[in-house]
Formats: structure tokens, sequence, C-alpha cells
């Protein structure tokens, strides 16, 4: 793997950790709001 | 030894948009507005939040079959110049990437719609991820010209879950729902195989105006447009929506029968220029979005 290669590895990962990071905050709160929404029927 | 494999298609780890592209978010935009749809227009209501997580599942429903019909065609796609570009047939994802996202996508949506919202929207959601993925894609596509009939089912559940998310039953009114869907889709499909059938052709896909030819595909086209007409109206006609609707429904199929009457009836020659097909295949899109619109502003001034 070249340097430029390797660096846009890198680049590429770090975008993906980053989606998935925020997908899964998303559906803590999500899952916090409709615990919360539930509890009150 | 010699290896005879050939070298990996993706060096790089795939771009997160490469997934997003897999689950085909203009399709889902219409599909989030269609169940959306459903869900405004049935009786009684529901929570905003659980409301927000109906409609969340449905896209990743949605969107979780669009990428494992991309896994299981990516072949198919890479023949044909509209689909070549997807990210599996471009080589910028791995296949068992695709049908992993796909399953993880479709079975999270079951999940959470299951324990979040309600079992009988969780069952039928669940059938039709199966029903596109597996009866349509897999089964069924590859098979039959009357595919895009068959394929126009998975279309038309959207809206018949989202009314369930909110009643936890199925009723008449949901069902007419889907059966709009479901005839509209083949005048709305078939009006753009006719200007692209070439493709199809190049790629197997028994499509109709390939397999039947054009003159058959257009009295289909002008058929269905005419059925359409009158399941449109059907909400109308048995009371489950009032004057708003039904004035809505009849100007707008009467628009698409009209637009559809040259299509059905005419021959194209060499070098057509396809203008009466690609009228109809856009008027369809709006067709749709309008008579949905309908249904909501006619329940939201009921109620």
């Amino acid at each position: 793997m070249t340097p430029d290669e390797e660096k846009e590895f890198i680049r590429r990962r770090k975008q993906r950790n980053l989606v998935i990071g925020l997908l899964l905050a998303g559906f803590v709160i999500l899952f916090y709001a409709i615990t919360i929404v539930r509890m009150g029927d | 030894m010699t290896s005879t494999l050939a070298p990996t298609a993706t060096p790089l780890p795939a771009e997160w948009r490469d997934f997003f592209a897999l689950t085909k978010p203009r399709v889902m935009s219409l599909v989030v507005f269609t169940g959306l749809c459903g869900l405004l227009a049935a009786p009684g209501s529901i929570h905003p939040v659980l409301g927000f997580t109906a409609i969340l599942c449905i896209a990743m429903g949605a969107g979780g079959a669009a990428a494992l019909n991309q896994w299981w065609e990516a072949d198919i796609d890479a023949k044909m110049k509209r689909t070549a570009k997807r990210p599996l047939p471009a080589g910028r994802l791995r296949r068992q990437d695709a049908r992993d996202f796909g399953m993880l996508m479709s079975g999270a949506s079951v999940f959470i719609m299951l324990v979040a919202i309600h079992w009988l929207a969780a069952l039928v959601l669940a059938f039709s991820i199966v029903y596109y993925a597996v009866i349509y894609t897999m089964w069924l596509k590859p098979r039959t010209p009357q595919n895009i009939v068959i394929g126009g089912g998975a279309g038309a559940f959207p809206p018949l879950i989202g009314w369930i998310a909110v009643t936890g039953e199925i009723t008449a009114m949901p069902v007419l729902l889907f059966a709009i869907i479901f005839i509209w889709t083949p005048p709305h499909f078939w009006a753009l195989a006719l200007f692209v059938k070439t493709d199809y052709a190049d790629a197997g896909i028994p499509m109709m105006p390939v397999v039947a030819g054009e003159k058959s595909t257009r009295y289909q086209v002008l058929a269905y447009s005419v059925l359409l007409l009158g399941v449109a109206l059907l909400p109308w006609i048995i009371g489950g929506t009032d004057l708003i609707y039904g004035i809505a429904a009849l100007a707008l199929s009467a628009l698409f029968v009209a637009l559809a009457v040259p299509v059905g009836l005419r021959t194209s020659q060499p070098e057509d220029n396809m203008k009466p097909e690609k009228r109809l295949f856009g008027y369809s899109v709006i067709y749709l979005f309008a008579l949905f619109t309908a249904l909501v502003a006619d329940r939201m001034v009921l109620s």
C-alpha cells in the first residue's frame, strides 16, 4: 500500500466509524424516547 | 502454483456513501412519503415519537430489501447503462458486505417495529421484505414478463404498514391504498420500459415490451390506467374519504387516462422521441404524490 493509499484507507475508515457512531447515538436516543412514551401508555 | 482468481475488486474499504446508495434513496423517498400518508390518513392517532419510529422502520426495511436486491442482481446491473454505476457493479463495494448490510437493516427494522409499534405491522413489514427480496427479485423477476405487476406489490406495502402502525388492524381502506399503488405500478414502469427497452433485453430480463412486444405493452398500459381510475375512486365510493379526495382522485386519474390514451394507441417509429411515454412516466410520479396528499388533506379536514 502506497502512502497515498494508506491515507485514503484511514480517511474512509474514519468516516465510516463516524457515521456508525452517529447512527448508534441516534438509536440510543430513539430507544430512550420510545421507552419514555411507552411507559406513559 | 498459479492462481486463476481475479484480483480483488475493492482494495480500499467502501465509503459510507456507497452503503447509503445501496438503499436506493430515491425509491425510499416515495416509500417514506406513501408510508407517512398511510399513517396520517388512518383513523386514530399515534404519538409522534412512535409515528417517527414506524416510518423509520418502513424506510429501513425498504433500504434493506433494496440492498439485498442489488446484492442478488449485481451481474444484471453491470449489463445495463442505467444501473452499471451502482456500488456493486462499479466495484466500490464487496458483494458479501452488501448482503450483510441488507440483512442487518431488514432484521433491525422488523425487530424495532415489533418491540416499539405493533406485531401486525412488524409481520407485514417482514413479509414485504421477503416478498421484494426473495419472491420478486430472486424468483419471479427473471422468469416472467409479469414481473412488474408482481414487483408493484412490493412497492404497495408502505401505506398499508403505516396504517396498521396506527390502528393495529387491516381494514378495507388500507387494502385499497395497497391496490392503488399495485395497479399504478405497471403503467408507471412500462411507460419507462418502452423508452429504455434495449437495456433490459441486453441484461436478459423478460420485460413486457421485449417479450410481448410493444403493441401489447401499450394496450396493457392503457388497460391498467383505466383500472386505476376505478380503483382510485373506491376509497371515496365506499365512504372511507370525503369529497376532497373524491374530486382529486377523479381529476388526477382522468388526466392519467388521458395521457395513457396516446401511449396505448400509437405505434412508435424508428428514431422516435417517445415523448408521450416520457410524459406519462413523469406524470405518473406526480400523480401518486398528489393523490396521497389529497388523501391526507381529506382526513385532516374531516377531523
